[in-house]
């Protein structure tokens, strides 16, 4: 398990002066469950690029158990993108394989049935339907045991039901691996039901508007009463927030 | 009609028309199928036909894999690195451009009527065509791939070998293809101009006696290895390249 402390001053893209993230700190602690919400275009990926070294960040200070966490080689990060992200020329499991520095392949079969895939590892990714490859990127993530798993909006653009099975597999696998979870999403619902707290940010340059610790026990329901009374509260008290604001007009 | 009876038909309509025009013309100039079969059969067995075919064989594929491995890496060199390849771009364009014969006879005059001329003359004249296409694929590779291989700390070779190279397999299909046929033909202009065996010569000597059949005999050998090594080699590659899915990445 890690612990972050992240310390952003200002992040640009390379070769332009526009600021992407601005003033943004804060500290996630070791197995915590941190959403992030904020507008489309307000960085929120880059933020993940940034924490899994995809994204330059050698001029912001981002700690993992108060150490730098780019440099740090040791550390395992797991990461499921927007997109599954998985080699169309390798089956199953060949891909989740090809994270992991040895040959595992009761492994493998323990996952793939944890994600409800057994039996599918000889398949190739374009025979699968889409929520089955989002499956095989979970479970991916998982498989390198990873201390820190970012999660990149992965529920996205799938129907509702497929989005909740997803979801509920994404809890048992965080409960038994106990990592520490950023969760990118735009779905209050969503950040209500998984985290721990969420992080609101703000439109383009972004910073954090606001942070909400989620004190509802787990395991949760969706759409379940106390979970609906929260997300009223939020929307409640700033209208705006979802679109990057905690102005009240 | 499956495909198989399709080409079969095709092979029958071809040699019937050939058959027809040579009893129409009724000319030594234009032998009849049987006259160039008859050929055939007195060049495998009692000329030197398969010695000849085996040794431009040999030529056809040391050259081929030497050009296919040079092209393949520089390919990738130019196609990644911007500043590489504006530095080769102009001397790829000239190499595309300058006439096999030229190359053929410069190393010849420069290195003298040696095998390994002849060799250095075909895979100058292959190269940049493999180059040329190997790179448009390393531009378009697909960098949110290789992005996952970062994230997930994997070795050199690993990223090199499961997640890059394999993008680049239709490219190089598609040159090794359009290689091999080229490749035959220069190969075959090598040995004309300055070797005393092989295929190339084996065509030139029988020019000179005006041995059309003979000829038509070495070509139809010619062509059935092609057609050999078409559906021995390429078509199953193909099918294997084909089920992982490279043509549409997901």
């Amino acid at each position: 398990m890690i612990a972050l402390d992240i310390t952003i001053k200002d992040k640009y893209y390379a070769n332009s002066t526009a600021v992407v993230l601005k003033d943004i700190q804060f500290s996630v602690k070791p197995g915590e469950f941190v959403a992030i919400i904020g507008p489309s275009g307000s960085g929120k990926t880059t933020l993940l690029n940034m924490l899994s070294g995809l994204e330059d960040a050698t001029a912001q200070k981002l700690l993992g158990n108060s150490k730098a966490l780019n440099d740090c080689k040791e550390y395992k990060l797991g990461y499921v993108f927007q997109q599954p992200r998985l080699m169309p020329w390798l089956t199953v499991n060949e891909n989740i394989q090809l994270v992991l520095p040895t040959a595992q392949e009761e492994k493998i079969e323990t996952l793939l049935t944890q994600v409800g895939l057994a039996g599918k590892g000889n398949y190739y990714p374009k025979q699968l339907s889409g929520g089955m490859q989002r499956r095989v990127a979970i479970a991916r993530a998982f498989a390198v045991n990873p201390e820190l798993i970012l999660l990149d909006e992965p529920f996205n653009s799938l129907d509702a039901p497929t989005a909740a099975k997803l979801r509920l597999l994404l809890v048992s696998l965080c409960e038994s691996c106990g990592s520490t979870v950023i969760f990118v999403t735009h779905d209050l619902s969503e950040a209500i039901y998984l985290a721990d707290r969420i992080i609101f940010m703000s439109d383009s340059p972004s910073s954090i508007i606001h942070q909400v610790t989620i004190d509802l026990p787990k395991p949760r329901k969706e759409s379940g009463n106390n979970e609906l009374a929260w997300q009223a509260e939020i929307m409640t008290q700033y209208p705006q927030i979802l679109s990057g604001s905690v102005s009240l007009d | 009609m499956s495909p198989l009876y399709g080409r079969l038909f095709m092979l029958i309509i071809l040699a019937s028309t050939w058959q027809g025009i040579a009893w129409f013309v009724n000319s030594s100039d234009f032998p009849s199928l049987f006259i160039v079969m008859e050929s055939f059969i007195y060049h495998f067995f009692q000329g030197d036909m398969l010695v000849n075919l085996s040794i431009t064989l040999t030529r056809v594929l040391i050259s081929f894999t030497i050009a296919m491995i040079l092209g393949v890496f520089i390919g990738i060199v130019m196609g990644t690195s911007e500043r590489i390849n504006q530095l080769s771009d102009t001397l790829l364009i000239i190499t595309l451009n300058i006439p096999a014969l030229v190359t053929i006879l410069l190393c010849y005059i420069w290195f003298g009527l040696v095998e390994s001329a002849a060799i250095l003359a075909v895979v100058i004249n292959k190269i940049p065509t493999v180059v040329v296409m190997i790179r448009e694929g390393a531009r378009v590779v697909d960098n949110d791939l290789l992005n996952v291989a970062k994230v997930y700390k994997l070795s050199l070779s690993k990223t090199f070998f499961k997640v890059f190279l394999p993008q680049l397999y239709p490219y190089i299909m598609a040159s090794a293809r359009a290689g091999l046929s080229l490749i035959w033909k220069i190969v075959l202009v090598v040995e004309l101009l300055g070797r005393s065996d092989g295929v190339g010569f084996a065509l030139n000597t029988l020019f000179q006696f005006f041995d059309i059949a003979g000829i038509l005999a070495y070509t139809f050998a010619f062509i059935s290895i092609v057609l050999v090594i078409e559906n021995l080699i390429f078509r199953p590659l193909d099918k294997l390249i084909a089920k992982g899915g490279h043509h549409d990445s997901a």
